[in-house]
């Protein structure tokens, strides 16, 4: 009875197995496929009048119905830019500390705080950007960066303007903390996962812990610390609804990140329950297939990023 | 009061808007299905604007009370009832921007004004409280085209000898997203200052200066968090969120402020007998009364009824609106039309006839 039942799911089992699970996979192309020419025939109207200049051409105008998508592209990368220049050492910082540093009984509580920040939901970053941090960038943070920085050669044009609180930097701080324990809880992950002999060997050879991390640790599970990065990155570009909040959603490009701007994902979600006319939907779909097309490059640019490190490094 | 905006906002959230929209189009469908196999029980549908949302809720609410005809009105804005109502989807449509009567002629449909409303300045400047500042459509204009910058700029102190005027830029907020209220905004500057037609009316526009926020909730909060602002919401968000609405100069010259009594001059200075379509605005109207920036909101209802039954209803759901809300609208702020305006647009409904050409009321 028992050999009957094996050798049924020999027989059948496998093959079912693997087909179920192609279809699966053939679901998620059909799917990716079906999402681009959404977006293209959506946007055709558009694409058909401004051209491929659509992307770098500034300017959106309902009344005369000149829609370029530069600003809001340029305001997607500046506040993800940002984003990425607080998270990923912060969260470099913290695995370190979570997986060398901190005493044992407290790492595990340490994580799990860090993950829940994960599972808030971005309208609630979004409001305590607005209610909290805003007023604060507005009466301290900002007016101290303008008299200080403001005045400082070339970077002192990023520092300019009234403080308005809400703006460019603001947003990309929200966005530096929501991507914050992405990053953390997988370099924290990978840091672990590190064979405690090769950890055991540096120490042994005298290495100071940040030898042991920087010449062993690192190199040893770079994949899994880009990997974790990247998911970060994708978090910080298509982010919507917190970045509507604190960004100002003004189509202006600005040198001061001080201003208010918009990105592609907040331009979206502001505008396109109530746009009117061919022309304006399809330049906001249009918009979509921007964010679509930057964050494939991106996530390709990162790939082979990682793998071109993988052949370098010791894994 | 911080908790009120707090969900206000989250009301407009787009994610929970959208999910509003698919529990609204799957009621919608589950409406329509029981209406085919109940062979056309009565209820009636509308969609379009989200400013008179509250006080069609309440018309809709009482008038189930009173008769048991339903009336199901999805609040999507004034640019998706117009979408909605060309579409035949639903059996009136509603806007805050009036068609003009070639484009309802084309459409085959007619338009009456329902309720009217103000669209009133607010500033955030610390010691200074509601109704004490004074602006001009002309300076408001230059500080939205950002020509005025500063809030103790001389043009604005001129108007405000008696107030300490702050020397801080002015942060300028308006909508982003698109919007009956800024329709009837832009019209009002453009109307008063020649510069503004640079940028042009629309619902939605390219503003050359200022931060956006989405739908009155959101400039209310972004006026409300940050100092030195300026915005321009609807009346009754203004009361809500406590925020410092400021007074203006009319057409005559008189400094008014918003209340229901001078909406109500400005509506009863407009001439609605001559206006093709009920095509007017109710921006920069004449009158010592007069509040310079009222705006009526518009039914949409073809002129020709496939289901003169139906349309039938929606006339007597208005009219009964007409004739009995008046109240249920003032205590939400809003204006009810004048009984001459009401006359008129009666009379204008034995125009609207089913397809063989007889007129349904």
């Amino acid at each position: 009875m028992q050999k009957d039942r094996q050798r049924f799911l020999m027989r059948f089992g496998d093959p079912a197995f693997r087909s179920l699970t192609l279809a699966f996979t053939l679901l998620v192309l059909m799917m990716m496929g079906a999402l681009v020419y959404v977006l293209i025939e959506g946007s055709w109207p558009a694409l058909r009048i401004f051209g491929p200049a659509f992307v770098w051409t500034s300017g959106w105008n309902p009344v005369t119905e000149h829609f370029g998508a530069f600003v809001p592209l340029v305001g997607t990368l500046i506040t993800s830019f940002i984003a990425m220049l607080i998270g990923v050492p912060f969260s470099f910082g913290l695995a370190f500390f979570l997986t060398e540093i901190c005493p044992h009984p407290l790492r595990q509580p340490i994580a799990i705080a860090i993950e829940l920040l994960a599972a808030v939901p971005s309208i609630i970053y979004g409001i305590w950007g607005l209610f909290v941090l805003a007023p604060l960038f507005q009466h301290d943070v900002e007016p101290f960066l303008i008299a200080t920085l403001g005045n400082v050669p070339v970077i002192g044009m990023f520092f300019q303007g009234p403080p308005i609180g809400i703006g460019m930097l603001l947003a990309g701080i929200i966005l530096g903390l929501m991507v914050l324990p992405f990053i953390t809880a997988v370099m924290r992950e990978v840091f672990v996962s590190v064979p405690a002999v090769l950890r055991e060997s540096a120490y042994g050879l005298g290495a100071t812990r940040w030898e042991v991390v920087w010449r062993v640790v690192l190199p040893y599970c770079r994949k899994g610390v880009v990997g974790g990065v990247m998911l970060g990155l994708g978090r910080a570009l298509g982010e919507t609804m917190a970045v509507t909040f604190v960004i100002g959603n003004a189509h202006h490009l600005s040198t001061s990140l001080l201003a208010p701007g918009t990105t592609i994902s907040a331009a979206l979600a502001n505008e396109f329950t109530e746009a009117d006319g061919v022309i304006y939907t399809a330049s906001l779909v249009g918009l979509g297939l921007v964010l679509f097309v930057l964050t494939f490059f991106v996530l390709a640019i990162g790939k082979r990023m990682l793998l071109g490190s993988a052949k370098g490094g010791l894994a | 009061m911080a908790y009120g905006r707090i969900c206000a906002i989250m009301e407009r959230n787009n994610m929970f808007k959208s999910l509003g929209k698919l529990g609204r189009a799957g009621l919608f469908a589950a409406t329509a299905l029981v209406l085919s196999t109940a062979a056309q029980a009565g209820d009636i549908s509308g969609a379009g604007a989200t400013f008179p949302y509250p006080v069609y809720a309440k018309w809709a609410e009482a008038y189930k009370a009173e008769t048991g005809v339903g009336m199901n009105y999805q609040s999507i804005g004034s640019g998706g009832g117009i979408k909605q109502i060309k579409a035949k989807t639903v059996d009136f449509g509603a806007s805050d921007k009036p068609l003009t009567a070639d484009e309802l002629n084309e459409a085959g449909l007619m338009q009456f004004p329902m309720v009217m409303g103000a669209i009133v300045p607010v500033v955030n400047l610390p010691g200074i409280e509601p109704g004490q500042m004074k602006l001009t459509g002309k300076v408001l204009a230059e500080i939205y085209l950002g020509d005025i910058k500063k809030w103790n700029d001389p043009q604005i102190a001129a108007l405000n000898k008696d107030l300490k005027l702050p020397d801080s830029a002015i942060a300028v907020v308006h909508r982003s997203d698109g919007s009956g209220t800024t329709f009837n905004f832009t019209y009002y500057l453009n109307a008063v200052d020649s510069d503004w037609s640079k940028v042009g009316v629309d619902s939605a526009v390219e503003w050359p200066t200022g931060l956006g926020g989405k739908g009155n909730e959101g400039v209310s909060a972004l006026v409300g968090q940050t100092e030195n602002s300026i915005g321009y919401v609807e009346y009754a968000y203004a009361l809500q969120n406590k925020l410092t609405y400021s007074d203006m100069i009319n057409k005559d010259g008189e400094v008014v402020a918003p209340s229901l009594e001078s909406i109500q001059a400005a509506a009863s200075n407009a001439d609605w007998a001559n206006a093709p379509g009920y095509y007017l605005i109710l921006a920069d109207q004449p009158g010592a009364k007069s509040w310079p920036m009222t705006a009526a909101t518009f039914i949409l209802f073809y002129k020709t009824q496939d289901k003169p039954e139906v349309g039938k209803e929606v006339l007597n759901f208005f009219g009964w609106a007409y004739d009995k809300g008046d109240k249920m609208a003032e205590d939400l702020v809003y204006v009810p039309m004048p009984d001459s305006v009401v006359d008129m647009v009666k009379k204008s409904w034995s125009e609207i006839k089913d397809t063989n050409g007889k007129p349904i009321l």
